[in-house]
């Protein structure tokens, strides 16, 4: 009897110490929501997407910025996730034997937890410096070192969640490793990996120290070979700026990067569900 | 009739370790051509390692080695030199647990046979249903070939893996437990199948199952602990076993 009660009050007290870990993220989530939707709201309008970044004083919106950001994440996303696919299905599928697989495994988990500044900074040193300006390829470089390792972790992660009964079935008809990988293991983990480059496409939208170094800003639309207006970027200098309309401005860009992440989150959400029920 | 008592796999002296552990103990042994052959005994004997070497699918891990000989149309499936594809296209196999591809039912038969043939669009759709008749699927799916071969029951599932190895049209079938994650309704569909099937294909079965080993098999080899303890015709195994320990396991006493 007393067992029993000593297990229910085991039970009751993690179960409390639980809730209350999680109502303490959750406060915090939706504090930064609440910041972020109340500070934000008021400045969004059409004018945010029609209209370029202003010089202070004048009206104007974010339009050059949000363009830069997608332009330079997907060419990003685009260069980072082949290779990432392709790293991450020869460290699942094809690494089992010799040491190119877990030094390539290491090497990619330093690249995973290196502080992005030091991404930028590198293009700065081998491309910038070299060319002599900014640019936005030079932004979406920096991003796709980012992609990459992002999308290698989850690629071999969701393949090894494929059943090695899988792989010996497809063997056992006489398919070569090949077309077992392409046809049979990666089609299997298609949500997950998918769902891994939404998480780094997540990752590279609000990043603001690669660009610093790479694309820097621009008042004006302008092509991948020139500096290049994004989001972090601009946030970042309005925030900083003393102009009660740019600060309008930072939030609302604040708000457009929170919402689409969290967007890409509830989506990766959704995709992964369906892939862990068979 | 002789030829059909043809060895289609004669085993002859086979060992076969994992590592040091040594799994297979000079098995020595005739698949008989057109026949149903059972393997029978208690878990970890060796039944699956015995038929994963028919097909050489042990060589897909390190460290694992077969010693030996298994003939199959005069040729040793050992041999290094053997063609592991077309092995694999002569020697089909189906596992304990369904492994339907996560592709529709229709690409799931195509698959193995686009390994092996080039066929036209209406030369593929006839085998696919040919094969999943074959299997005593087709009735069920036929108008859900576009669908995902995932979204089948447990036994659809099965049937739908055996249509798959049919499709290549093998020599020889392995099921290894085909039933045993099956409910019974299941699995006399597939008993009733493995009955259909042996008019075209030699057949290695293996169960944990007597009664299923009894019903379905010509023959029924027992085993324990790495050796081949009894084999011989499945109506005198059951009846008037030779060995002690293959009487104790089929009656109970022991298993
Ligand atoms: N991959 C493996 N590595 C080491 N030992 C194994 C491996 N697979 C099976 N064994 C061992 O080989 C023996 C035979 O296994 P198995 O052929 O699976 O038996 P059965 O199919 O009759 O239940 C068992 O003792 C088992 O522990
Ligand atoms: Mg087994």
């Amino acid at each position: 009897m007393t067992l029993y009660f000593r297990r229910r009050l085991i039970n009751a007290l993690s179960l409390t110490l639980s809730l209350a870990a999680m109502a303490f993220g959750l406060f915090w989530l939706l504090w930064i929501l609440y910041t972020l939707f109340s500070n934000g709201l008021p400045g969004l309008g059409m004018a945010l997407f029609t209209q370029n970044t202003p010089a202070p004083g004048s009206t104007g919106g974010l339009a050059n910025a949000i363009v830069g950001s997608l332009a330079m994440s997907s060419v990003g996303v685009a260069i980072g996730t082949p290779i990432g696919i392709l790293a991450g299905t020869y460290l699942a599928e094809f690494g089992e034997r010799g040491w190119l697989a877990p030094a390539t495994r290491f090497i990619n988990d330093i690249l995973l937890s290196a502080p992005s500044i030091v991404i930028g900074l590198f293009i700065y040193d081998v491309y910038v410096a070299q060319v002599g300006h900014f640019s936005g390829w030079a932004g979406a470089l920096a991003l796709s070192l980012l992609v990459i390792p992002v999308v290698v972790r989850t690629t071999e992660n969701m393949l090894r969640l494929v059943p090695n009964s899988m792989r010996e079935a497809a063997y056992a008809l006489g398919a070569p490793q090949w077309k077992m990988v392409l046809q049979v293991s990666l089609r299997a983990a298609k949500a997950g990996v998918v769902t891994g480059i939404l998480l780094a496409v997540a990752r590279i939208v609000g990043e603001t120290a690669p660009l610093l170094f790479t694309a820097l800003n621009n008042q004006f639309f302008s092509n991948m070979n020139q500096p290049m207006a994004n989001l972090p970027v601009v946030i970042f200098q309005f925030a900083m700026s003393p102009y009660d309309d740019w600060h309008t401005l930072a939030w609302a860009g604040a708000l457009l990067i929170g919402l689409f992440v969290l967007t890409l989150n509830i989506i990766a959400r959704v995709l992964i569900r369906p892939a862990k029920s068979h | 009739m002789t030829q059909a008592l043809n060895p289609k796999l004669a085993v002859k002296n086979l060992n076969f370790y994992y590592g040091n552990f040594h799994a297979l103990k000079n098995i020595n042994l005739d698949i008989r051509e057109g026949k149903v052959t059972a393997f029978i005994g208690p878990s970890g004997c060796g039944k699956s390692t015995l038929l994963r070497t028919f097909n050489r699918m042990y060589g897909l891990y390190p460290k694992l080695r077969a010693e030996g000989e298994i003939i199959m149309n005069g040729r040793n499936v050992l041999d290094p030199n053997v063609d592991l594809n077309m092995l694999r296209a002569k020697v089909g196999m189906v596992f304990q647990k369904p492994t339907p591809f996560p592709m529709s039912i229709y690409d799931n038969i195509a698959f193995g046979v686009k390994l092996y043939e080039s066929l036209s669009k209406s030369e593929m759709d006839d085998r696919v249903e040919w094969a999943l008749q074959k299997a005593a699927l087709w009735k069920e799916v036929k108008d859900k070939l576009k669908q995902s071969g995932l979204g089948l029951s447990g036994g659809q599932q099965q049937r739908l893996c055996i249509a798959r190895a049919v499709a290549v049209k093998p020599e020889v079938l392995l099921l290894d437990e085909p039933t045993s994650a099956l409910d019974p309704i299941s699995t006399a569909h597939i008993e009733e199948l493995v009955h259909e099937l042996k008019q075209d294909y030699t057949i290695a079965i293996v169960t944990h199952n007597m009664q299923q080993a009894a019903r379905v098999s010509d023959y029924t080899a027992y085993m324990y602990l790495g050796e081949l303890i009894e084999v011989g015709e499945t109506d005198s195994i059951f009846t008037t076993p030779k060995k002690k320990a293959t009487e104790d396991y089929i009656t109970g006493k022991f298993g």
